[in-house]
């Protein structure tokens, strides 16, 4: 199935941008005019994303956070990915409540919200070269 | 980079601290994220220092969007008041925030209530 529509961000590493990729997330998605729950959703899962990439991804280095959106008639794929560490073992990463900083008072939710907030998870990842999660949504309230 | 990648910039979230009684209400207003978490951490740690209060309330009501890095900061604070004996409440929040809160398991540990006035007597008495 072709997107009827798609958009590419990039941005450095910062967490000043964890906002900003919420709201471009949640503006290009309004395009389908989805419910004001449905776009908090979807600004939650991004949030989550993006601060991964950016607290475990690039660690303390810079790097660009690439995020990808393509639109179908009642749904949404979003593609967050950065070229930094990597995860070893990504079912470990996954699982609730593991973190591997939690010197920094990390919950280890951010998979957990992502997969309650979406329909649907996958990462891949490979140490050294990156990680790329993409996640889809349908949404409930468009679907005829 | 031309910046200093440690140097977080503008917050543009605010927190303002006022008492109820013996309890410290802590009011978040804006975003609560991993940006301005350090923020919100410090903050709220430099006032509990400073005061003998031991029961916090979270006055969310003028905060707009949590995640679970916001998760990680009021687990924090609850970890440090909990050494003292405290307890915590969290005021006001809208769905989007209800619903990272109730799937972290925060509302297990302390209770949603619509007022300040509400949470406080409730801390009171148990």
């Amino acid at each position: 199935m072709q997107p009827i529509n798609e958009m590419k961000l990039e941005f450095i590493s910062k967490s000043n941008n964890e906002a900003f990729a919420r709201v471009v997330a949640a503006a290009f998605v309004s395009q389908l005019d989805p419910t004001l729950e449905e776009l908090a959703d979807v600004k939650t899962a991004v949030s989550e994303a993006v601060t991964n990439a950016i607290i475990h991804g690039y660690e303390n280095k810079s790097g660009y956070v690439v995020m990808i959106c393509r639109l179908y008639s009642d749904s949404v794929e979003i593609i967050v990915k950065d070229e930094g560490k990597g995860i070893e073992d990504i079912e470990l990463a996954r699982q609730p409540l593991y973190t591997s900083k939690p010197e920094m008072e990390r919950s280890g939710m951010g998979f957990t919200v992502m997969e309650s907030f979406m329909d649907r998870v996958d990462v891949v990842s490979e140490v050294g070269k990156g990680t790329t999660v993409t996640m889809y949504k349908t949404f409930k309230s468009l679907v005829k | 980079m031309a910046e200093d990648m440690n140097g977080k910039g503008r917050i543009a979230l605010q927190i303002k601290f006022s008492n109820k009684g013996t309890a410290l209400v802590i009011s978040i207003i804006g975003e609560l994220d991993h940006h301005a978490a350090e923020y919100v951490r410090n903050k709220i740690d430099g006032e509990l220092i400073k005061s003998t209060t031991k029961n916090i309330i979270f006055d969310f009501s003028r905060l707009s969007f949590m995640d679970s890095s916001g998760i990680g900061v009021i687990m924090g604070r609850y970890k440090i008041i909990r050494q003292l004996n405290g307890k915590a409440a969290i005021v006001k929040a809208n769905a989007q925030i209800r619903r990272i809160l109730e799937m972290s398991g925060i509302l297990k540990i302390m209770s949603l209530y619509e007022s300040v006035d509400d949470a406080f007597k409730t801390l009171q008495q148990a």
